[in-house]
């Protein structure tokens, strides 16, 4: 089993609104895939339907080989998922973050006893380990978000605008990790609004009004456009997207 | 007479220390960027000029008048656009704009002009509420009401966070056009690469300013050679550059590494490294340092 996504022409309507439309791809394990798209073209709905989360109206998919229409509790134990907007508990520290999320995924104590120290350590945590979430730099905790989303050690992440409002350098790091991640063998499957992280994925997707537009190589996508960054791709594709 | 004066303006949250101790000014007609990551201190500075907070230390003043002092006369002369969505979400479109222009005792009719390119691509929504806008259509909306009275100052606080690149593109081309109309901004963004659109910007890092200069000035504080290298394998040539003995930083930039090296390291001491390590279509360029650079270069010696 090497492929962590495979979608067949999935398809999700809300009233008439096809908000996703006949998408077909896959994600081969390991890869970093970059799922990109201008701000209402569909991303968010078929990151849904891949997390088991929201009913597809046709089509399927599987994810690590689950079906998301009949598996979707098996998805939810071979997946992670961090957004910008919620990964963490602000008001727990961080060694109570770890132990909950853990504990959520169904660790054993001596599991979720090791895999908080090795967090920890990796992290440099050590010195706020029992401080609350809330009192930590924001580069701080995206790291801590990030490997809290892989403390179950899933097949595949679904990391949704990551990286925003960070220092460039602490961003860097981030990217440091996914790389970490995703050579120990972890699908990563990203959205992004920089347009220099996309150049960081083996493959990217571009979705405009619901449709894959355009997916390949960064090089590939540069070199099918005749543009020379991935800025240029985007906007020749994205721009005269409907605004509605 | 600039048209904002910041004198050595700190500001503290108990134990944080938001912004300390700075200063710039802006000239009238400056399109001025603040550019910097969360808690850099940018919308604490933004609150400070709009009258919203008053600075522990320090006096600041907007279009001559007195931040603390005369801060009831200056709220009339400025625009605030800030970064959370402020307008009123079960209003309309027109009822949201006739309420702000009404609040400042105008009308939409009489400052119709300064909104009108903006604004014509609102007006099939004119009707939907607020709320049920998508994100682009809401930060036209919140610029035509900050708009609306006229200021002469306009403060745009991460106007385009979270928001897609095309719709960014879009939003700087509008900020342009309303500096053709000698309207003086000040305009905050996370985004590096948005620094170019602006006259002059201002690097900001917890609460501190790292440089003040153009676009290109910034460029060229950057002092030290840099090369962009690439090679078959991101991951491997990171890992490997950062342990060569000639390496003092490398970062991914986009499709290339950017890497700064110990002082008489050359090109093709670079290739020569690279190759012992059977790294495969290796390129390696020297080139300018981007505004990215600078900050990150200036972040380390901060």
């Amino acid at each position: 089993m090497d492929k962590a996504v495979i979608t067949n022409k999935l398809t999700k309507k809300f009233g008439d609104f096809v908000a996703t439309n006949e998408i077909t791809f896959d994600v081969a394990q390991g890869e970093i895939f970059g799922f990109l798209g201008a701000n209402g073209a569909g991303k968010t709905t078929a990151i849904r339907m891949l997390c088991g989360l929201l009913k597809p109206t046709s089509g399927d998919a599987r994810i690590a080989g689950f079906d998301v229409y009949r598996q979707t509790e098996q998805i939810k134990q071979v997946i992670g998922y961090m957004s910008q907007k919620f990964s963490l508990y602000e008001d727990l520290t961080v060694r109570e973050n770890i132990r909950f999320y853990g504990g959520i995924y169904g660790l054993n104590r001596a599991d979720l006893k090791a895999k908080s120290d090795q967090i920890i350590e990796q992290l440099n945590l050590g010195s706020v380990a029992d401080k609350l979430v809330a009192s930590l730099p924001l580069g701080w905790k995206q790291r801590l978000a990030f490997s809290v989303a892989l403390v179950h050690n899933p097949r595949i992440v679904f990391l949704d605008e990551p990286t925003g409002g960070v220092d460039p350098i602490t961003r860097r790091q981030f990217w440091d990790m996914i790389y970490e991640a995703a050579d120990r063998g972890t699908t990563i499957f990203v959205t992004t609004h920089y347009m220099d992280e996309a150049e960081y994925c083996n493959r990217v997707s571009i979705m405009v009004d619901g449709r894959i537009k355009a997916l390949d190589t960064p090089s590939g996508l540069k070199r099918s456009f005749g543009t020379d960054s991935m800025d240029g791709v985007f906007q020749i594709l994205a721009r005269g997207t409907s605004t509605k | 007479m600039d048209a904002i004066v910041i004198d050595n303006v700190s500001k503290a949250y108990g134990s944080t220390k938001a912004v300390q101790t700075v200063s710039l000014s802006v000239k009238p007609g400056e399109l001025f960027g603040l550019i910097g990551p969360d808690g850099a201190g940018k919308t604490t500075l933004f609150k400070i000029l709009v009258t919203l907070l008053r600075p522990d230390e320090g006096r600041a003043t907007v279009v001559g008048r007195d931040v603390v002092k005369d801060f009831r006369a200056l709220r009339s002369l400025v625009g605030y656009m800030p970064g959370r969505f402020s307008l009123y979400p079960d209003l309309t479109v027109e009822e949201n704009l006739s309420f702000f222009a009404t609040v400042f005792g105008t009308s939409i009719q009489a400052n119709y002009d300064l909104i009108r390119e903006i604004y014509v691509q609102l007006e099939p929504f004119k009707d939907r509420r607020a709320g049920a806008l998508s994100g682009g259509m809401k930060q036209k909306l919140a610029l035509c009401c900050a708009l609306i009275h006229k200021p002469e100052v306009l403060f745009l606080d991460e106007p385009t966070t979270g928001v897609d690149a095309v719709s960014r593109k879009e939003f700087w081309e509008m900020l342009q056009r309303l500096k053709e109309r000698q309207l003086t901004m000040l305009v905050s963004t996370p985004y590096m690469d948005e620094a170019n659109r602006c006259d002059r910007i201002a690097l900001m890092q917890t609460g501190q300013i790292l440089a003040i200069d153009t676009p290109s000035g910034v460029e060229h504080l950057f002092r030290k050679p840099l090369y962009a290298v690439k090679a078959a394998e991101t991951f491997r040539l990171i890992q490997d550059l950062r342990k060569a003995p000639f390496t003092q930083t490398c970062y991914a930039f986009g499709e290339y590494l950017h890497l700064t090296t110990e002082e008489g390291t050359t090109p093709a001491d670079i290739d020569r490294y690279l190759r012992e390590r059977r790294h495969e279509h290796v390129t390696i360029k020297p080139i300018q340092a981007g505004i990215e650079d600078s900050f990150m270069a200036l972040m380390q010696h901060g």
